[in-house]
């Protein structure tokens, strides 16, 4: 489902450039789950972030779903982000004028795939339903991630991705959020990719890997 | 379409939760559509008010015939051309007051009316024409004439001398203030059996000029149709200074947008980073932005142009009667707008909300779908900023140099107001940055540390409000400079100018004869000094040429900017000339210079021995000795005169002259009545002035409370953790208000020589361009006092509710800061 091969990223600096992957290859198939740890500055986040079409690479392949997406257009790959790729981020990126409701549904919504039971399931799966009018701002972190992993489901993804996401909450807060994100996972068969400097967290994905020096060590 | 509508949805919600930051762009957008419409409409209504004064009765390019000597001629004249086949057509005009309001009757001939007269299709209504020969008659008047009036069709209104109009009747194509009778009407109305005001050609193919002479002789000259045209010439300086006027308000109104637009940005800017992640392309986060934009621009542009419509008639009456009292033009005073105008004002808020959105437009898409959550991004680069705002001021005034270099005219002296006030709009922010850095430097306590450190902070946020504050401040001390040094001037220049205790105008020469030679003849009157006038063309220029005879009237009193050491005694002694300013300056002319000025048979040479101010008069006019104005200028309107009389005596002599010559006497009037009228006509030019200058500083006081406002929730961010380190929140209030009045000091500082800049600029290049004259230059201490409180008065409402509520915050929504910190 997700093969990614030979990928390289540098980033420039006034010393010159800076190598952060110097040839990552992995391979994510349907309904599994994989972790990736390592150091801060490791370059977790860069590979979350050219495997969800984020950012471009400077060589090699990832192919999601028979799509080689570092050879698509920006357009295109917008394209793959609203409608193959969910996306948890650790600061949780909602919008804020937006209500829990209306955020819940909006990625399924620009995608054209917007199924009203599906957003009623994963209201009550998360526990947002007596939330549902309020805004980010009235909402604690945890609930907020919540909502975050329920826009990402909403759009039934291919595939994953998660960087940090329980960083920003207490440890019972975050394994509760990661327990409903595993449970969507396996309701929903798609692929899970997961950046943690938490080794207990990545434990509870099927297999895990660790970024040293730009390059993948099996754990 | 479906993902650009959604993202249109979010990009939406955000003015849902901040309708206080939705109404400033709209308000903003609304207010600089207005004042830019309203003196577009202005200028619209006059323009249309010419064309139609000017096409109504001959329909335009049509040369007419008027008394060679000036004054009226006798209609048996026009009798025998038409007999002798010349084609023409009568006209008498002249004034009549129909309660309290000056009313211009027009008498006409509608079967000889030439046939392209947009009056003339009465002739195709066989029951109007009946009407308007038979029974009582009728009258005509436009529907906005009526309306001034406050008469309805039918009505039959008397003038103050007791006559009877005929009955009124609508016409949309009569021009504005005018009364169209029937030619005998108008010489019952008007006093004149027998008499015509001139004769409109109306066939220029079958007109012959031989014919004319030889039936009239040299009893009428032929008029070219482009002396109308001179009304649109002569008030182009004044719509050109509304249209400034105008234009630079509708800038400090996008400051308003510009900073609402920016700071909304700002405000969205995690938004449209999430909104990029989740898979929404550029070019359609771009088209939902361009989107938002024209729904914006429908809904204020279309409020601002009712505005601009409400400005407009407000405005209209003042600039109505400044227009018909410098010029003679006669305007509605009811607007009437056409399309275009809505459409033009509609496009105006759109090129201003595109110009404002442009750069958040621009950024938006360039935006990297990472980087996420970084909403102070823009300010990273505030070092970067200043520089750059430094580099372009240079580049604004080094190009304000070079219009000055390139020339004194009115678009130079524009371009250079303009581009100084640019350049210190962009180095104001380098100034309090600059201003802030040293007192950060000298504060020693953490506190002041801080106030100083956030202050540079906040300088980026706020600096289009400042911006628009120090322009409007500048903007009120350069135009109420000029205006008050042109009172002030205007007030002395008038003292001496009018010195004679009566002015009057005789109906014909020959009545003036009758009145001078009864005038001898009376012990009160000191002296009669006739002030007879001729027209010439000088340069293209219309001229009047007034006489003057000797006397101490002249002598002792008549201002002189510049004069030759024997002024007087040549005028009346040689060939010699005085120029009116604008004159000389329109010619080049100095002392001792020569002029050939064309007369009724050769040029005649003159030596310019002195030039005088000659303030109000839109046309050029030379002063020559009395005797050789009768000798060179055969058609001199021999009607002009003023009186010296016992000033205890004024009142009894105009009162005699009255009852002894009734309608041999055009007009008579006194001395305080010409001052009053003088000083009326110079109160309504600058009300107008004075008014969008008012507007203009209301704008950028709603600009500068906008800004705080929109602020407000982002200072809240800055100011919480300085509270949660202990200092109160009556103390931060207090500090965040400081903070503001002293940036508007510091605009307001910076405004004063800013604003001397600008009187300078509107006294020795604008006015000297736009109107021939140079004022001297004055400086009110007293109004840049008054200015300065005012920028410290609006800084302070300004920031009145955002500190008002920072002091009342709970402690709660100060700690919220915290825990929604990303």
């Amino acid at each position: 489902m997700l093969r990614v091969e030979g990928l390289q990223k540098s980033y420039p600096t006034p010393q010159g450039r800076i190598p952060v992957l110097r040839g990552v290859d992995f391979t994510l198939a349907t309904g599994a789950s994989l972790a990736l740890t390592g150091e801060s500055g490791s370059g977790k986040s860069t590979l979350l972030h050219l495997v969800g079409a984020l950012d471009d690479a400077d060589s090699g392949e990832i192919v999601l779903d028979g799509v080689t997406l570092t050879r698509l257009s920006e357009n295109a790959r917008a394209a793959m982000r609203r409608e193959k790729i969910g996306v948890v981020f650790q600061q949780f990126n909602l919008i804020p004028s937006l209500t829990v409701c209306e955020n819940l549904g909006f990625q399924a919504r620009l995608a054209g795939r917007y199924d009203p039971s599906w957003q009623e399931e994963l209201t009550a799966r998360l526990g947002l339903a007596t939330l549902a009018a309020r805004y980010p701002e009235e909402l604690s972190g945890g609930q907020q991630q919540r909502v975050a992993i329920g826009r990402a489901f909403a759009v039934r993804p291919r595939l994953l991705l998660a960087d940090e996401p329980t960083g920003n909450l207490d440890e019972a807060t975050g394994d509760a959020v990661m327990a409903l994100a595993l449970d969507l996972v396996t309701a929903t068969g798609c692929a899970f990719l997961m950046a943690t400097h938490s080794e207990r967290l990545a434990g509870r994905l099927q297999r895990r890997v660790r970024l040293e020096a730009g390059l993948l060590a099996a754990q | 379409m479906r993902e650009t509508l959604w993202t249109l949805a979010a990009l939406i919600s955000h003015w849902r939760r901040r309708p206080g930051n939705l109404a400033t762009l709209v308000l903003g957008l609304a207010i600089a559509t207005a004042l830019w419409s309203g003196v577009q409409a202005l200028n619209a209504q006059a323009r249309n008010s010419y064309d139609a004064a000017a096409t109504a009765i001959s329909g335009g390019g049509a040369r007419t015939l008027v008394a060679a000597r000036g004054g009226l001629f006798d209609q048996e004249l026009f009798v025998r051309l038409r007999r002798a086949g010349v084609t023409v057509s009568p006209v008498l005009e002249g004034a009549v007051r129909i309660g309290e309001k000056n009313i211009r009757i027009i008498g006409v001939e509608p079967v000889s009316l030439p046939r392209r007269s947009p009056i003339a299709h009465m002739r195709s209504r066989a029951d109007v024409l009946e009407e308007f020969f038979t029974g009582p008659g009728r009258s005509f008047a436009a529907p906005q004439t009526l309306r001034r009036l406050d008469l309805s069709e039918g009505a039959q209104p008397q003038t103050e001398r007791g006559q009877q109009l005929p009955p009124l009747a609508a016409l949309a194509e009569a021009p504005p203030g005018a009364i169209i009778v029937d030619i005998g009407v108008a010489q019952r109305l008007l006093d004149r059996p027998g008499k015509l005001s001139r004769l409109v050609i109306t066939d220029e193919e079958t007109f012959d000029e031989s014919r004319l002479k030889r039936t009239a002789g040299d009893a009428l000259r032929l008029v070219a149709p482009d002396d109308d045209s001179d009304l649109a010439r002569l008030t182009d300086s004044f719509h050109l200074n509304l249209t400034a006027f105008g234009f630079l308000a509708f800038l400090v109104g996008l400051f308003i947008v510009h900073a609402a637009y920016g700071l909304a940005f700002e405000q969205r800017l995690a938004t449209l980073r999430t909104l990029r992640a989740l898979g929404v392309a550029a070019p359609n986060l771009i088209a939902a932005m361009a989107f938002e934009i024209g729904v914006l621009t429908l809904l204020a542009g279309g409020a601002g142009v009712l505005g601009g419509h409400a400005i407009a008639q407000a405005l209209l009456p003042d600039v109505a009667k400044s227009l018909e009292s410098l010029y003679g033009a006669q305007i509605s005073d009811r607007l009437a707008l056409d399309a275009r105008w809505w459409l033009s004002g509609l496009a105006m808020a759109g090129a201003g909300a595109a110009l404002a959105a442009a750069s958040g437009m621009t950024k938006a898409l360039r935006l990297p779908a990472l980087s996420f959550a970084r909403p102070m991004a823009w300010r990273g680069a505030h070092h970067r900023y200043l520089r750059r705002q430094a580099a372009l001021a240079a580049l604004a005034l080094v190009a304000a140099a070079g219009a000055y270099g390139f020339g004194e005219g009115l678009a130079s002296g524009f371009a250079i107001i303009g581009l100084a006030l640019l350049a210190a709009a962009l180095i104001l922010p380098v100034g309090l940055a600059g201003a802030l850095a040293l007192g950060e430097r000298f504060a020693r306590r953490p506190l002041a540390r801080w106030f100083f450190a956030d202050g540079r902070q906040e300088i980026s946020g706020l600096s289009l409000a400042l911006m628009a504050l120090l322009v409007a401040l500048a903007t009120n001390i350069g135009v109420g400079g000029m205006v008050e040094g042109f009172r002030q001037t205007f007030d002395r220049w008038l003292d001496a100018r009018l010195v004679a205790e009566i002015y009057f105008e005789a109906a014909t020469p020959a009545d003036a004869r009758d009145i001078e030679a009864w005038a001898r003849t009376q012990p009160e009157i000191a002296a009669i000094l006739p002030v007879w006038r001729a027209k010439t063309r000088i340069g293209g220029w219309p001229v009047d040429v007034v006489g003057m005879t000797p006397h101490e009237t002249y002598t002792a009193h008549f201002p002189l900017i510049d004069a030759a050491p024997d002024a007087w005694t040549a005028l009346h002694a040689q060939d010699a000339i005085l120029v009116s300013e604008q004159l000389a300056r329109r010619l080049g002319l100095a002392i001792g210079a020569t002029l050939d000025i064309p007369t009724s048979g050769q040029d005649l040479r003159a030596r310019i021995v002195g030039v005088f101010p000659d303030y109000g008069n839109p046309k050029g006019q030379l002063r020559i000795d009395h005797e050789k104005l009768k000798r060179y200028f055969d058609n001199a309107s021999g009607v002009h005169y003023s009186l010296r009389v016992d000033p205890g005596a004024t009142a009894r002599v105009i009162e005699n002259m009255q009852q002894r010559f009734g309608g041999k006497i055009a007009r008579i009037v006194d001395q305080a009545e010409v001052k009053a009228l003088s000083t009326d006509i110079f109160e309504r030019t600058f009300a107008v002035t004075t008014a969008l200058n008012t507007l203009t500083l209301i704008v950028s006081g709603v600009a500068l409370f906008a800004s705080l406002l929109t602020l407000s929730d982002m200072r809240r961010a800055r100011i919480a953790p300085v509270w949660a380190f202990g200092a109160t929140r009556r103390k931060l209030a207090a500090l965040e208000m400081a903070r503001v009045v002293a940036f508007a000091a510091g605009a307001a500082a910076f405004a004063i020589p800013l604003g001397l800049f600008m009187t300078w600029c509107l006294v020795a290049i604008v006015n000297v361009a736009a109107f021939g004259w140079r004022l001297p230059f004055h400086m009110f201490p007293a109004q840049w006092l008054a200015v300065f409180l005012i920028a410290l008065g609006a800084a302070f409402f300004a920031t009145l509710v955002p500190v008002v509520r920072l002091a009342r915050a709970a402690p709660t929504d100060l700690l919220r800061v915290f825990s929604n910190e990303r």
